[in-house]
């Protein structure tokens, strides 16, 4: 049997697996390149929605102004973390560097509710819904799938048609090689750093249009990205956009049928069951 | 002097509250025990670096397990801890298994267990019909307030020397897996898996006896806080908070010597009590401000901890035990 609901669901799902690609990028980015895991991105993202509130609903910025300084402001925000956390760690062990970004994810949240305290909070800006047979898509999912989808060929293109780019990549084949080439790896670092925190400041311009802000919210889509990285094996772009998707589907599928927490429950399990069988990643090959 | 100092501090301890017990500083007390506690079944693996973010959904799995079972079975906690310990054995070790079968070490077994404590969230939060959801959940009273069957006492100092003998417990548990041979097999371990299973160590086992008695301790540490304070809610016994919370204390306080998990509950503990005095209620978020920032500093500038540092400079050499 036909089910229009079954079909809204999942192409909610797409759509939600749009951002959810595009977080894992961010982070797969990083990971690829530096070798570290930022568990603060979510709240680099939770800082960057509350820039966007602040200059479109309080200071009346244009939404798109508002946007690009936010994707500059979190850029800002990634350059920062590496030089004054990750880059004095660079060659302690990994777990310390992961427990220090650890300690940036209680500092920012505890810097957001002691600077814009814990009201929710949204831009107020309703967007249309569309109506195609019966089935109800949101027009800021649809914006948010686009756009996201339009950053990460934006990166792909950046990482295989410029010389930085290609530097990129040729550090995440192999640390140790690349600097004896004459690439800087500090640079490289930045840069990478930079469009970490720049992917992160365009998810959250996509996503202060669905949610609302509030100190807590990157522990929302925190753990799902990190699931979603580890699902599609740490530092792999590809199989985190895979895996971005099955994730969106578990979630939006099984929110359908219950709460939209035991989706978050299902796509948990899912991960858990699937290192049995995948433990490095969905697309990685059996040894 | 150094093997006269524990008796020393545990007997002061225990002639402390016949010379003051003013309620406030009593009920510190006892939470810092509680989860002095908990920080140090964390360290039982935490110090072979199996670094778990997992920690606070065992603590979870302790806490609801207990209450769920006394309120609708009326399960006595003598009972019920034992059950919700074994619940999170369980749930370690079906993670903990293939975590250890298939290799997956440092950051992915990180990331790996944060999913768990994630789920006993998510579903302590979506089962609201059965568990409260995020609103909490109280374990019914027994009349009077009090009754050892029920595990409920209204005075705060049977709970103290409860916490306190746990607390004790607990750092005897750690003390005596240091001084094991699971100690070496693991250190082995940490060095080099390959090397270790080459030279005839069992890397699974090990791995899984030390994960297994680490989460019993955890969640035996839930239980506890749940029956001290009649109240848990998702957010405050379960989630990634909770598990940050632990690692970064014993990070604080030192995760290889054996007072570094007590030290850092101290401190985080009367961090947090001070700046919610110092700035009242608008207290909200300073005390985490100041910890993770802290939690930043400490790891660049001084990984071994407080007391490691100190125990360090005693010694005038590195000392990992």
């Amino acid at each position: 049997m036909f089910d229009i609901y079954l079909l809204e669901a999942a192409i909610n799902g797409i759509l939600l697996g749009g951002v959810l690609a595009l977080l894992a990028l961010g982070l797969n980015l990083i990971f690829g390149v530096i070798d570290v895991v930022w568990i603060c991105y979510a709240e680099l993202i939770m800082m960057g929605m509350y820039g966007m509130y602040y200059m479109v609903s309080v200071y009346h910025f244009p939404f798109l102004i508002a946007a690009v300084l936010a994707i500059a402001l979190v850029a800002a925000m990634g350059v920062l973390l590496h030089l004054i956390v990750i880059a004095p760690l660079l060659n302690a062990a990994p777990i310390n560097q992961l427990l220090a970004t650890g300690g940036v994810l209680a500092f920012l949240q505890a810097l957001a509710t002691v600077m814009f305290g814990i009201d929710f909070r949204n831009l107020g800006i309703r967007l249309p819904v569309i109506e195609i047979h019966d089935m109800y898509i949101s027009y800021a999912r649809l914006l948010a799938f686009g756009t996201a989808l339009a950053g990460m060929v934006a990166v792909w293109l950046f990482l295989s048609r410029t010389y930085t780019g290609t530097a990129i990549r040729a550090i995440a084949q192999d640390r140790q090689i690349m600097p004896l080439m004459g690439v800087d790896t500090r640079r490289i670092y930045i840069v990478t750093s930079a469009i970490g925190g720049g992917l992160a400041g365009l998810a959250s311009c996509l996503l202060v249009l669905q949610y609302d802000v509030h100190p807590f919210i990157g522990l929302t889509f925190g753990p799902i990205t990190f699931m979603i990285c580890v699902l599609g094996g740490l530092g792999n772009m590809v199989g985190g956009f895979v895996a971005a998707f099955v994730f969106a589907e578990i979630i939006s599928i099984a929110g359908l049928y219950m709460d939209l927490e035991w989706g978050y429950v299902f796509a948990f399990v899912f991960f858990i069951v699937m290192m049995f069988f995948r433990p490095r990643g969905l697309l990685a090959r059996r040894s | 002097m150094n093997r006269a100092l524990p008796w020393i501090v545990g007997a002061a301890l225990i002639v402390l509250p016949f010379v003051y017990h003013a309620p406030y500083p009593m009920h510190l007390m006892v939470v810092v025990l509680i989860w002095s506690f908990a920080y140090t079944s964390w360290s039982v693996m935490g110090r072979f670096g199996l670094v778990s973010l997992g920690h606070g959904g065992f603590f979870g799995v302790g806490a609801y397990g207990t209450a769920l079972l006394w309120n609708t079975f009326h399960l006595s906690p003598f009972v019920g801890i034992p059950i919700a310990m074994a619940a999170a054995v369980m749930l370690a070790l079906v993670v903990a298994y293939p975590c250890s079968r298939f290799r997956i070490t440092g950051h992915y077994f990180a990331l790996v267990t944060l999913a768990l404590s994630a789920i006993v969230q998510q579903v302590a939060t979506a089962g609201r019909d059965v568990t409260g959801g995020s609103l909490g959940y109280t374990p019914e009273r027994v009349l009077g307030g009090e009754s050892i069957l029920a595990f409920q006492f209204s005075d705060k100092l049977t709970w103290y020397f409860i916490a306190l003998g746990v607390w004790a417990i607990g750092l005897f548990i750690r003390w005596r897996v240091d001084h094991s041979m699971i100690a070496y097999a693991l250190e082995a371990i940490a060095e080099d898996e390959d090397a270790a299973g080459a030279a005839g160590v069992n890397v699974t086992a090990e791995k899984l006896k030390v994960t297994a008695l680490s989460a019993a301790m955890t969640g035996f540490a839930g239980g506890l806080y749940c029956q001290y304070q009649m109240f848990i809610s998702p957010d405050t016994v379960s989630g990634i908070s909770v598990s940050l919370q632990m690692v970064f204390a014993c990070v604080v306080g030192g995760i290889y010597v054996l007072p570094g998990p007590t030290v850092g509950a101290i401190i985080t503990i009367l961090l947090a009590e001070g700046l919610r005095i110092f700035f009242g209620t608008g207290a909200l978020g300073w005390d985490n401000l100041v910890y993770g920032t802290l939690l930043v500093v400490f790891i660049i500038f001084l990984p071994q901890g407080l007391v490691g540092a100190a125990w360090n400079k005693l010694t005038g050499a590195r000392q990992t035990a």
